[in-house]
């Protein structure tokens, strides 16, 4: 164990000016809730910096779950050391060697806060570098544009050493921006909507809708599967599932074939609509990308946004299908996404779905059936998993035992 | 009784066992199957490949189920052979593999492959430089076991990875087999490319196994069919037996943490001890994994004393038991050079972390009778 405490540093939090302290308290509830498991962990969070004192606890898993917390531009991990010279130097080149620093360009960038240290800052420099160039084979040095920026700061406690920075996954912190619902289908998309709206400072909430016998168990383990990833964002993820089937019946022996694609997109719209109500959200989130499917063409969603007048955010409403892809790998989502099982998208889709359905049209079929108590009937029984990034298969504790 | 034949098989552990029959009792779905039963069994399948992958600190995508070690080592000296061969037909590999290796470089030999033998010195490693000068514009695979399973050699993994790393055209396997739990190995820091393990030589069952196989990388199925394992390894998955294995692996993994010190004592001990024997040579380098012990008493046919030992209930092996039936000298011995009388007498005793000092003061006084009792009949 080398390392002793992580730096981290702010994202775009820091010109946030009076909502300041409201962002870090946020980041610091989410590092804590992603890093929960670690007892010995101390989070420290100041004005400019948070500082993750490990106390032995192991540092390549808390760095794996760091980079995906939304709100953190960038951390690294400390070495604290004793503040005699000859310590300082040995430790510094055994954190470069530790990086490979072998064939590359360095430069050290010593801080004297100690002003009672008898070597000035650049002595520190030179004393270090020196001894840098001298022990690690084909080292040089760049002071412009180095591979490696070794900084020391001496303190009254100890000397701090760093030298690696790891790329954090940017953004705002996670429910910083107020809550949203987003329509999970379990497709490539839709997690990926939700990634990039959390990465925006909202706190989601999932909707998925579930039609057995239609679609099968598997595609709602998908489901939690994906809000599993979720939460390894800010510790923890909401899920409704939505006992879609009697309505999806309702719907195909009520509308016109080629308007039940539309007919149906409105009662998940009024659905997620109601629950959102419930749980004192702003705004629904969805995968919709202009004209990737016969859902999404402009006229579609004018006729189905017209449900209601919440606002319905589309992260994705841009972007190529490629992007979505690559976006969906860098997530992690991809691979679950890609589980060939048929979700409440995919199944009863018409043989020619109306791209340009008519709002007209729409309303007259509606009249066909009263559809209230059945949308009242299944927000009712709403099925709400919590999901910690932890135990995010609940199931499998049932299983605990064989492993 | 003391067992030390670890390296041919090991006893399950019970916990393992439990694991096994529970499973092969209570989810017998197919985990291919729709309904319930079948996602159960889906379920136990990925929650232990992710236990595995996490033990061995891979991706879950990177671990494919296979029976075990020979069609391991099978599947990707064949798969990279046959998928890649317009890239080139040369494969370098050592001469101290296991069969399941060697002989499957032997048939792609036949089908018009070239393969070098890397020799081994004293202490049965590999040069590096030797490896380098073997390399050509048609090699395609470099395969070398990581730890021997006759003399407990250690090849330098870490060493060859980052040297095969400045070939990209080159895969590198390793047969981990014998050094999974017992000598740690990150394929990702080594740069490894395939790598395989089997369940029955870390107290798992028999039939099952698996290999390692670096994301993205294409290799060639051994076996078509149903389009299991990504299509990768065709045929219903024996899930009571990879969970087994998974359980298997962290039971190993957690005495690795807490009892790999004593099992140097005991092997410096039984190598201390030994040596002290009249006759007796050690065969085992010193650098060398922790449970392996090999030796040499001259003049001893190996067989014979193997049973004069096992009249003590004191069990152990020639050379390695997958090629002592046919009564060959260690191909391993021979290849260190330590000679043809050496090679033939030699004997293996192998640990787990269920041995203890105790048995291995017991065993010492076994041989050493068992070579008393013998000396009259050995011609010396």
């Amino acid at each position: 164990m080398i390392y002793d405490e992580i730096l981290v540093r702010y994202g775009e939090i820091s010109t946030k000016g009076k909502n300041r302290k409201l962002f870090i308290d946020k980041l610091k509830s989410n590092v804590h809730y992603v890093l929960k498991d670690f007892p010995n962990v101390k989070i420290r969070a100041q004005r400019d910096r948070m500082y993750i004192k490990l106390h032995g606890e192991d540092m390549d898993e808390i760095s794996k779950r760091l980079k995906k917390v939304f709100g953190i531009q960038s951390f690294s991990p400390v070495m604290r050391v004793n503040k005699d010279i000859e310590t300082i130097k040995e430790k510094s080149a055994q954190l470069m060697k530790k990086l490979d620093a072998s064939g590359k360009t360095f430069k050290v960038q010593a801080k004297r806060v100690d002003k009672e240290y008898p070597y000035r800052t650049n002595d520190l420099n030179q004393i270090l570098g020196g001894h840098l160039l001298k022990t690690i084979e084909d080292l040089k040095v760049d002071v412009h544009n180095p591979d490696f920026e070794l900084k020391v700061e001496v303190r009254k406690d100890a000397a701090y050493l760093t030298c690696e920075v790891i790329k954090g996954a940017g953004g705002l912190p996670v429910g910083s921006g107020g809550k949203a619902m987003l329509m999970l289908s379990g497709g490539i998309d839709s997690p990926v909507a939700g990634f990039l709206a959390m990465r925006r400072g909202l706190q989601i909430e999932g909707v998925h809708f579930y039609s057995p016998p239609f679609t099968s168990e598997r595609s709602k383990q998908k489901v939690i599967d994906l809000s599993e990833k979720m939460a390894q964002v800010s510790g923890k993820f909401t899920l409704h599932i939505v006992h879609f089937t009697e309505l999806q019946q309702a719907i195909i022996q009520h509308v016109p074939e080629n308007y039940t694609m539309t007919i149906m997109r409105r009662m998940m719209m009024r659905i997620t609509d109601e629950i959102r109500k419930r749980r004192n959200g702003l705004a629904i989130v969805n995968g919709e990308n202009i004209g990737q499917v016969a859902s999404q063409t402009l006229e579609s969603m004018y006729a189905i946004n017209e449900v209601t007048n919440t606002p319905v955010l589309r992260p994705l409403l841009t972007y190529d299908k490629n992007d979505i892809i690559d976006l969906a790998r860098d997530f992690d989502t991809l691979e679950i996404s890609n589980r060939p099982y048929e979700d409440c998208c995919t199944i009863f889709v018409p043989a020619q779905p109306k791209t340009k359905p008519r709002r007209d049209k729409v309303h007259l079929y509606e009249t066909n059936f009263d559809w209230e108590p059945l949308i009242q009937q299944a927000v009712d029984q709403i099925e709400t998993v919590e999901i910690t990034s932890k135990t995010g298969k609940k199931e499998e504790n049932e299983f605990a035992d064989l492993f | 009784m003391i067992y030390f034949d670890n390296s041919a098989t090991t006893k399950p552990y019970p916990a393992v066992l439990d694991t096994f029959v529970k499973v092969a009792g209570q989810f017998f779905g197919n985990p291919s199957s729709v309904h319930h039963l079948g996602l159960q069994s889906e379920k136990l399948l990925s929650q232990a490949r992710e236990q595995i992958a996490s033990l061995l600190r891979v991706d879950p995508e990177e671990v494919i189920f296979t029976s075990g070690g020979t069609e391991g080592n099978n599947f990707v000296l064949k798969g990279v052979a046959h998928l890649y061969k317009n890239r080139g037909n040369h494969i370098i590999t050592t001469s101290i593999e296991h069969p399941s290796v060697q002989n499957v470089c032997k048939q792609l030999e036949a089908e018009g492959f070239h393969i070098t033998y890397l020799p081994v010195d004293e202490n049965g490693q590999i040069r590096l430089s030797e490896l380098k000068r073997a390399l050509t514009d048609e090699t395609i695979l470099v395969s070398i076991m990581h730890v021997n399973n006759e003399v407990g050699a250690i090849q330098p993994i870490k060493e060859i990875g980052q040297l095969l790393s400045t070939y990209p055209k080159v895969f590198f396997h390793v047969d981990h087999v014998q050094g999974v739990g017992k000598v740690p190995l990150d394929f990702h820091e080594s740069n490894v490319d395939f790598a395989t393990i089997s369940s029955h030589k870390f107290h798992g069952l028999k039939g099952t196994g698996a290999i390692y196989k670096r994301k993205g990388i294409k290799l060639k199925p051994l076996l078509a069919g149903g389009g299991q394992e990504k299509d990768f390894r065709s045929g219903t998955e024996n899930v009571a037996g990879i969970v087994a294995m998974a359980k298997a692996l962290r039971l190993t993994m957690s005495d690795f943490e807490r009892k790999q010190n004593t099992l140097f004592e005991i092997r410096d001990y039984l190598m201390n001890e030994l040596s002290k024997i009249n006759g007796v040579l050690i065969n085992t380098p010193n650098i060398a994994a922790p449970h392996i012990v090999n030796f040499s008493v001259e003049g001893y046919k190996a067989e014979v004393l193997v049973h004069e030992i096992e009249k003590e209930q004191l069990y152990v092996s020639t050379t390695s038991a997958c090629s002592s039936k046919t009564d060959e000298p260690s191909q391993t011995i021979l290849a260190m050079g330590l000679g043809e009388s050496r090679a033939s007498s030699s004997i293996r005793l192998s640990l787990s972390y269920a041995n203890t000092m105790d048995e291995a003061k017991e065993a010492v006084q076994i041989i050493k009778q068992a070579i008393e009792n013998l000396k009259p009949v050995m011609r010396r």
